[in-house]
């Protein structure tokens, strides 16, 4: 392989800058788990498919084993390590686990990427619109009836915790 | 599961675009949003040598007015199409098919031109720009020529576009104002590639009968199908189930070739796109009703 090969890249990765040097052909997905260590992030189909691998790429969610790390060059990724601050659980996670929306686990990390991105254009979705934004994630567990009732409980959670006026 | 190696550029104008097409003439291939290209690049049924991503080229994703109509810039996301007030309001089949294109995290890539120029006999978008009288601009290093829908797609995955160009706009004559477009199609699950889909386009004149109708299929055949006979049968009809149902028999004798696999038999989806056309052409009946 020639040098010229290579491409330089820089992204920023839940908030951190990270400069890489890859191969073209390099998955977004495999420079998340690999390159960077970032494991929540998990590889199911490597066809665009089973939705395991979601992450945020500006604020939009997008299969990270459909795009190239070089595409990712100057943008802004959120993966599910992204989610929980200071050791504590995003509402989505915290929903999760109180709704039993997680068994196995594999899938969870694309579900909660997917949901993020629902409930920050719609805050307050029906159980239909929840049905529609993860149609496109797999899960060979649950039955997805604990993954809805999550979302619902997250959003709950979340326009509550929005309507607490601060410093109270 | 990884692409094999490939030679990376990302122009960032059209120019540049077809400079680099024309100098990789045999070995180029263009990368919009990724979604049908790269999975068939991770099981290496796909080896481009060199990869052209237009991603960065800016000037392609836009969504315009155009004679009455609507220009589509290539690049233009199937997640910005379903949600542009401008396409809502002009052309909402189109709209209203993009909707259907895969699933939410896939429309935020995949693009308007990749569906045009990958030409899934599966795809909505194909089969809604046929039944729209879309046309098609490719530009290369050498000019610029305008393609008819109904010319572009020429079978399973084929197209008419040549070595070195690169589809750069769709454009969708407007329709009359009391008009009324409808899309239907179903699939196992919600956002795989459908069994079949139909796409209806009717037009009543003054005393509520069918002046115009187009309709437009994908999944049945190896490229979209536009069955006239059907068409020619519901001008100066009374809209109702007796035309609807005489235009259903039409499309389904028109089918001779559609894809028999695990998912449906080819009777399957014949009698599939027979229900399908009936329910696209009452829906759009009915929305031409409200319009007129």
């Amino acid at each position: 392989m020639q040098e010229e090969d290579f491409v330089t890249l820089r992204l920023t990765v839940n908030g951190e800058t990270q400069r890489l040097v890859v191969e073209p052909r390099r998955l977004l997905a495999d420079v998340l788990r690999e390159d960077l260590g970032l494991t929540g992030t998990n590889l199911g189909c490597e066809h665009g498919a089973c939705g395991s691998c979601t992450v945020l790429v500006d604020g939009q969610s997008v299969r990270s084993c459909l795009m190239f790390a070089v595409q990712a060059n100057g943008h802004e990724v959120m993966t599910v390590e992204g989610l929980a601050h200071d050791g504590e659980l995003h509402p989505l996670q915290q929903a999760f686990w109180e709704k039993q929306g997680v068994q196995c686990g594999f899938c969870t990390p694309g579900f909660l990427m997917t949901a993020y991105e629902l409930l920050q254009h719609n805050p307050n979705p029906s159980e239909a619109e929840i049905r529609h934004a993860l149609s496109g994630n797999i899960c060979r567990c649950t039955g997805y009836q604990h993954i809805i009732e999550a979302v619902q409980s997250a959003a709950r959670s979340m326009a509550e915790a929005a309507t607490v006026p601060s410093g109270t | 599961m990884k692409p094999p190696r490939f030679r990376y550029f990302a122009p960032q104008s059209v120019e540049e675009a077809l400079a680099l097409l024309a100098e990789h003439a045999g070995s180029g291939q263009v990368l919009a949003g990724g979604q049908s290209l790269v999975p068939l690049m991770n099981m290496r049924l796909a080896r481009p040598s060199v990869l052209v991503d237009i991603n960065g080229i800016s000037e392609l994703a836009y969504v315009k007015t155009w004679d009455g109509g609507l220009a589509i810039g290539a690049l233009t996301r199937d997640a910005t199409l379903e949600r542009d007030s401008t396409a809502a309001a002009r052309m909402p089949l189109l709209v209203e098919a993009a909707h259907y294109v895969g699933h939410p995290a896939i429309r935020n890539r995949s693009t308007a031109g990749g569906s045009i120029a990958q030409a899934d006999p599966a795809a909505e978008l194909p089969a809604v720009m046929v039944t729209l009288n879309a046309e098609f601009e490719a530009r290369s290093r050498s000019g610029r020529r305008t393609i008819s829908a109904q010319d572009f797609f020429k079978g399973y995955l084929t197209t008419d576009l040549k070595e070195g160009e690169l589809l750069t706009e769709l454009r969708v004559p407007g329709l009359p104002s009391k008009a009324g477009s409808a899309f239907v199609e179903f699939s196992r699950r919600e956002g795989d590639y459908a069994l079949a889909g139909v796409a209806a386009v009717i037009v009543l004149d003054e005393n509520g009968t069918i002046a115009d109708a187009r309709l437009g299929l994908c999944s049945v055949g190896p490229a979209p199908v536009r069955p006239q006979a059907a068409e020619a049968l519901l001008r100066g009809q009374l809209p109702g189930n007796a035309a609807w149902a005489a235009a259903a028999s039409a499309v389904v004798a028109a089918l001779d070739n559609p894809l028999s696999d695990i998912h449906g038999s080819a009777e399957y989806r014949r009698h599939l796109a027979g229900v399908l056309t009936r329910q696209a052409l009452a829906t759009a009946a009915e929305r031409a009703e409200r319009n007129r």
